[in-house]
């Protein structure tokens, strides 16, 4: 039971990005991906969601032996992809609590409602969690929310809809230290032997606090390197000068 | 709602499916029948039925006259006027003049129309007064016991102009002029139902009053009239509903609503139409606000074929105020030709215009907004908004705001936007689970909401359920 990535080759408007790129995510296991600007993290995140502007050219991307690429945008999420945004799009005049009950309602087999007590609970809880004021449930989706509340809200997004396998574009983007410990402890709270996280991130920092299983480098569209977690204190303590300096081997 | 248990399964799955549309009608069986056409015979044959009074077949008589000397408004608005085909229309079609004050005693068919509407379910549980028209004329009408009491007076126009003549008589026809435009002329000559109202000095009537609009045969035009006088220092809200079958040829619904809120008077009047896609609702609505008097007109208009609506406030009186909240849809096959205008006649009156519409697939949505500050007035005010929502790329949307402001002492703000529901909005919402269309009625639900909410809480559900439906199969 993984996710898992095959020779991956997308492009966009013609220009290859993802250039023959495998990974595998079981179940239970927390990837990392770190890489430079421009290395293809945010493209993998969007490829492997379904994104329509990225066209898959070469290689799969399979979920527990389901091939994604015959599945839409929502059907990958129904069965269990979730992709937290690093840019987050704002829903003005869709509250959050409309938004996840939405979203929850989508889950449920046709004439089945949602438990509107149970869910408010449920909400409510996760909530404080996350140090979420319960003011947010009646704000619009995102719109207004600085930085730091949109990467909280991701995270509460995704702690509610209970994905199988979870994408983190650079969750850590924006965020402060002390938002930083309060969204890794939300993670933590979800790993689970049913679960495989992949996470992208440019710096080591989240890595303090989300450990990872494993760490890669992406360069060029393709993984160059992996190892354990002492890779990220690697790359942060020389950075990702040696990707140029040839020193690298495919993985 | 809490007297839905009391009906059974049948009726309620009737209910459920379909209310929303109201695509349905029943063998017509009309013991008055004007015959297709218009002509000065029909006006009698109308005038005969109702049994009016002289000054009334006087009013018709030349109202005809002015209808068939005014042209067609195309050189400003949509050539698809020029189908409307007035020899084939029939203008009145009823069972008898009186309606009747209890739903046992309305004709099956009739009652099990607006119980599939859901009409009697609503007046139990939260309407102060329902009346029901079923084409030419209302089949029920009752109002409660307390309103009556109170001297509050809710009646169709027949009745009105019959029993009430003292009241009905100054105001009818003062708010909008036989000849103002060419619409209202022919409802002045054949007008038949609507509602007059009448809420004395000071009473506050706390639950809405509702009409409920029905067009059940084919061919058939619609001239409700409505009069609604809100006394000094009184409130009242006023809900209209509407529905037609869908028919292979076109139906005209063609309406004047006259208002007139006396000093320190409220009067907000809503309407929910949803005319299938063959009705072209061609209609006037105006109010006049007198010193520190609100007129709010809150209007959404979903269906019909071409819809052609600029509810207006003239504020006469020191401190009045206008306010026009407009939400319109428009899907393929649909233009929706919607606006305001806010006649500003004395010192310190305000206007509001907020306009929102959503055009989907080949539908167009088109802003006409009129504002008038005169220069001998000072301290006027007035803020337009309106936003238009383009789902596709063939949908369109037209904003033609006329804002005349002369003098120097007044404040106007106009804002206005055009948005679409972004790709990276979309890509969001379906990550979430949500596929293509539920995506996208969240979204425009969500563009929409912060007017939905003006409406009254059971409104405002099957508004955004409405909107739902009006979504389904529009992308993808």
């Amino acid at each position: 039971m993984s996710l898992i990535i095959k020779n991956l080759h997308a492009e966009t408007d013609g220009t290859e990005i993802l250039k023959g790129l495998d990974l595998e995510i079981p179940r239970g296991e927390v990837h990392a991906i770190m890489g430079p600007n421009g290395s293809g993290k945010s493209t993998l995140a969007k490829v492997i969601a379904g994104h329509e502007d990225y066209t898959v050219t070469e290689g799969s991307v399979t979920m527990d032996g389901v091939d994604l690429s015959g599945l839409e945008v929502d059907e990958r999420a129904r069965a269990g992809l979730f992709l937290a945004f690093q840019y987050p799009a704002e829903v003005p005049g869709v509250s959050m609590a409309n938004f996840l009950r939405a979203a929850r309602q989508a889950r449920l087999p046709e004439g089945e409602e949602i438990d509107a007590v149970a869910y408010y609970k449920e909400l409510y809880e996760k909530m404080d969690l996350l140090g979420i004021d319960r003011k947010f449930t009646s704000r619009s989706v995102n719109e207004g929310f600085s930085g730091g509340e949109k990467k909280r809200n991701e995270v509460l997004q995704m702690m509610m809809l209970e994905p199988v396998y979870c994408v983190m574009d650079e969750t850590d983007s924006g965020l402060d230290i002390d938002a930083l410990k309060v969204v890794a402890e939300g993670v933590n709270a979800m790993r689970s032997p049913e679960r495989g996280f992949l996470v992208i991130t440019h710096y080591q920092r989240l890595l303090n606090y989300i450990e990872p299983d494993h760490v890669h480098v992406l360069a060029g569209g393709r993984i160059v390197r992996s190892g354990g977690k002492e890779l990220a204190h690697e790359l942060e303590a020389k950075g990702y000068d040696f990707l140029k300096e040839g020193e690298l081997a495919p993985a | 709602m809490s007297d839905a248990a009391t009906l059974d399964a049948g009726t309620r799955e009737a209910i459920d499916i379909d209310r929303s549309r109201g695509d349905f009608s029943y063998p017509e069986s009309h013991k008055f029948d004007a015959g297709h056409g218009l002509s000065a015979a029909t006006v009698d044959y109308i005038c005969d039925v109702k049994e009016d009074p002289e000054w009334i077949r006087e009013f018709r008589h030349k109202a005809l006259a002015t209808f068939e000397k005014k042209p067609m408004p195309t050189h400003w608005a949509s050539k698809d006027l020029e189908n409307i085909d007035f020899d084939r229309i029939r203008y009145y079609l009823s069972d008898g003049v009186r309606p009747t004050r209890s739903w046992d005693e309305v004709p099956d068919d009739v009652k099990e129309t607006f119980e599939r509407l859901g009409i009697p379910e609503q007046e139990r549980a939260y309407l102060a007064g329902v009346e029901a028209q079923y084409d030419s004329e209302a089949a029920y009408s009752n109002v409660k016991e307390e309103l009556e009491k109170d001297g509050v007076i809710f009646v169709n126009s027949t009745e009105g102009l019959h029993e009430h003549e003292e009241i009905f008589r100054p105001w009818f026809g003062k708010v909008i002029p036989t000849g103002d435009n060419k619409f209202s002329a022919l409802n002045s000559a054949v007008f038949s139902g609507g509602s007059f109202i009448y809420v004395p000095k000071g009473v506050k009537v706390r639950h809405p009053l509702q009409a409920y609009f029905r067009i059940n045969s084919e061919n058939f035009g619609q001239f409700e009239r409505t009069l609604i006088i809100c006394d000094e220092g009184s409130e009242m809200t006023y809900m209209e509903g509407c529905t037609a079958p869908k028919f292979e040829t076109t139906t005209l619904h063609s309406a004047v609503v006259e208002l007139v809120a006396m000093k320190d008077a409220k009067l907000q009047y809503i309407t929910v139409q949803n005319w299938s896609s063959n009705v072209f609702n061609l209609v006037t609505k105006r109010g006049i606000a007198h010193e520190n008097a609100e007129v709010k007109w809150i209007d959404c208009n979903i269906g019909s074929r071409l819809t052609m609506k600029y509810p207006g406030v003239i504020m006469k009186g020191r401190k009045a105020r206008g306010e026009v909240i407009s939400i319109a849809l428009a899907n393929s096959g649909q233009h929706q030709d919607t606006g305001a205008k806010m006649i500003h006649a004395a010192d310190e009156t305000t206007s509001n215009v907020v306009s929102k519409s959503i055009s989907v697939g080949e539908g167009r949505s088109t802003y006409r907004g009129q504002v008038h500050i005169p220069k001998h007035l000072k301290g006027c005010r007035n803020n337009t908004e309106c936003d238009a929502l383009l789902i596709n790329a063939d949908s369109r949307t037209d904003t033609y705001p006329a804002i005349t402001v002369r003098g120097n002492q007044h404040a106007t703000q106009h804002e206005a936007s055009v948005s679409q529901v972004s790709e990276e909005m979309l890509f969001y919402l379906q990550q979430r689970g949500l596929n293509e269309g539920e995506a996208m009625s969240l979204a425009v639900n969500g563009f929409v909401n912060d007017l939905v909410r003006e409406f009254p809480m059971e409104y405002s559900v099957e508004l955004k359920r409405l909107i739902e439906l009006e979504m389904e199969g529009s992308v993808g």
